[in-house]
């Protein structure tokens, strides 16, 4: 079919750029947000459909099968998944972005004999290629198919200087003669680069990399829009790659740490590599009843939720806590740290998912100056965020960490596991500070039997 | 595309991307990662277009392979930020599920 002349196809795209430039301006507020998704994905159907009667396309039977099966594999997946997978998830749409991307460029180098196309086909691959493999790897973290703890064997700094090394001969190579072995030397070359790149990042910093490769695969398909002559492409990718990068360095930032220390930590000894020793130092255990008088009683409590909360699937639990204290007259909210969760804002959905209004989620900037006013900070399955090491240990490793200052509170209750540290594997002075009380146990039990004794108040 | 054009484009692509994205608030990181992502998956064009050219029995493989993953990433990305932002709800909202009113 060519059924559309060029300036039609042309003025489709750019509503189409315009549908995604509205979906990202929704997000900045959750009333405008599910909205501008929605005009996101039709904006992504005009385009789908433009591109069917834009162009004269043989294959049409198999090209809407692939279509129609791509669509049945990602639609019930993206409808069950748990929200606590949610950075699995993301990860793997990246990735699977990303691999469509190096394919496409790979398809096109024939194509073109210019060095300057030429040269985006290469980009294309290589990222697309870094981003796919990185994914992977990033996915098989996440899903602990293997070790969160970073990954390092000798000779691997070798390893990574030898396949940059190569890369930039084989980029030149494709550049210079279109040669499609040597394109293919370079798919190869870009996969390797993504698996050393994410190898060595720890668990807990997983998400910054996500985060990243998103941006990865944005540049890519942005470079794709050279390679196909189209502005679609070159715009969209342009935006993702531009919130990618925004997002990765306000995750940085958010946990005290450059982008380049958290990819390249591991080599330095720096990253988050766990461990610590427990301390025999006496703290002030205490039961549920108790934990439930002092927040029952209380005129102001703030939650502090962590990781521990959504690993014990605790967040409706929680909601649900919080909903009986407000029932007795105490104010409630939630101090969510930007890095809680395992990807920036992911405490923030499983708190949604279980019914806590947006407006009771407050974030560290704005909670921060109001806990001297709060009688009692509830800490759950959170250490590295509140830890006061961040702020008055030069020598620790997460020193200069943005963290919540729960310490300012009348009293501070921690619901942990156990002594053991966190991620950063430091120990939390607070923990034995006199105003602190903690309540031993798995997270959703802990609060279930806190709820309980709070109901029976 | 000559070179003066692509360049117009970019630049004026990354200036509304960082204007736009610096707006989000922190608590939709997650929906804006995931939504950022859907929109990349708009790469499902490009894939179509080769997979429309494509001749030879390899090639052709290739791209409708691109094809499913690129449908996989638009696709899911959409479906699943949808999802996540469906469950954002302000405290009048939050006993009914009406989401025409209040907010």
């Amino acid at each position: 079919m060519n059924v559309l002349p060029s300036e039609a196809t042309a003025l489709l795209y750019l509503a189409v750029a315009v549908c995604f430039i509205l979906a990202l301006k929704g997000l900045s507020s959750p009333r405008t947000a599910r909205r501008g998704n929605l005009i996101g994905a039709a904006g992504a159907a005009i385009a789908v459909v433009t591109v069917f009667l834009s162009a004269r396309l043989e294959n049409l039977p198999a090209i809407l099968i692939a279509v129609a099966v791509g669509a049945a594999i990602a639609a019930p997946i993206a409808r069950r998944v748990h929200m606590t997978q949610m950075p699995q998830l993301v990860a793997l749409f990246n990735g699977v972005g990303g691999g469509a991307a190096a394919l496409v460029a790979i398809l096109e180098l024939a194509a073109h004999d210019g060095a300057w196309v030429r040269a985006a086909v290469v980009f294309t691959l290589v990222v697309g290629a870094v981003s796919f493999a990185g994914s992977a790897i990033t996915v098989a973290k996440l899903q602990e198919l293997m070790t969160t703890r970073p990954v390092i064997f000798t000779g691997m700094r070798f390893a990574m200087t030898a396949v940059v090394v190569a890369l930039l001969v084989a980029a030149v190579l494709v550049t210079a003669t279109g040669n499609l072995v040597w394109a293919s030397v370079l798919l190869l070359l870009g996969l390797a680069g993504g698996v050393l790149l994410v190898l060595p990042v720890g668990g807990a910093d997983v998400p910054i990399v996500i985060s990243l490769l998103n941006a990865f695969t944005g540049l890519a398909v942005a470079a794709s829009g050279v390679v196909l002559d189209n502005v679609l492409l070159l715009v969209a990718g342009t935006l993702v790659g531009a919130s990618g990068t925004i997002l990765t360095r306000a995750m940085a930032a958010a946990m005290g740490r450059g982008v380049s220390g958290i990819l390249f930590g591991a080599f330095r000894g720096g990253s988050t590599a766990g461990g610590g020793t427990v301390s025999e130092r006496p703290v002030r255990a205490s039961g549920p009843e108790d934990v439930a008088v002092m927040l029952g009683y209380a005129q102001r409590v703030v939650m502090v939720p962590g990781y521990g909360l959504a690993v014990s699937q605790g967040q409706h639990t929680i909601a649900e806590l919080a909903d009986a204290l407000e029932a007795r007259g105490v104010e409630v909210s939630f101090a969510i740290h930007p890095v809680a969760g395992r990807m920036p804002g992911h405490m923030n959905v499983l708190l949604a998912e279980a019914n806590v209004p947006y407006e009771s989620l407050r974030e560290m900037a704005e909670v921060n100056p109001e806990f001297r006013n709060v009688d009692v900070a509830l800490v759950v399955g959170a250490n590295d965020v509140v830890n006061p090491a961040a702020k008055t240990s030069p020598g620790s490793p997460i020193y200069g960490m943005p963290i919540l200052e729960v310490s300012d509170a009348g009293q501070v209750v921690f619901l942990k596991r156990s002594m053991r540290p966190g991620f950063a594997g430091i120990e939390n002075e607070l923990l034995y500070s006199p105003k602190t009380t903690l309540l031993f146990g798995d997270a959703k039990e802990s609060l279930t039997r806190v709820l309980g004794a709070v109901k029976a108040l | 595309m000559d070179l003066s054009t692509l360049l117009t484009v970019v630049v004026l692509a990354v200036f509304v991307g960082f204007e736009v994205v610096s707006k989000v608030t922190s608590t939709l990181h997650t929906p804006l990662m995931s939504g950022a992502n859907a929109i990349h998956g708009i790469i499902l064009v490009g894939a179509i277009l080769v997979a429309g050219q494509a001749a030879e029995p390899l090639p052709l493989g290739l791209a409708l392979l691109a094809v499913l993953l690129a449908t996989v990433n638009l696709v899911g990305g959409f479906v699943v930020t949808d999802r996540m932002l469906h469950m954002f709800r302000g405290r009048t909202q939050s006993g009914n599920s009406d989401p025409e009113h209040g907010a």
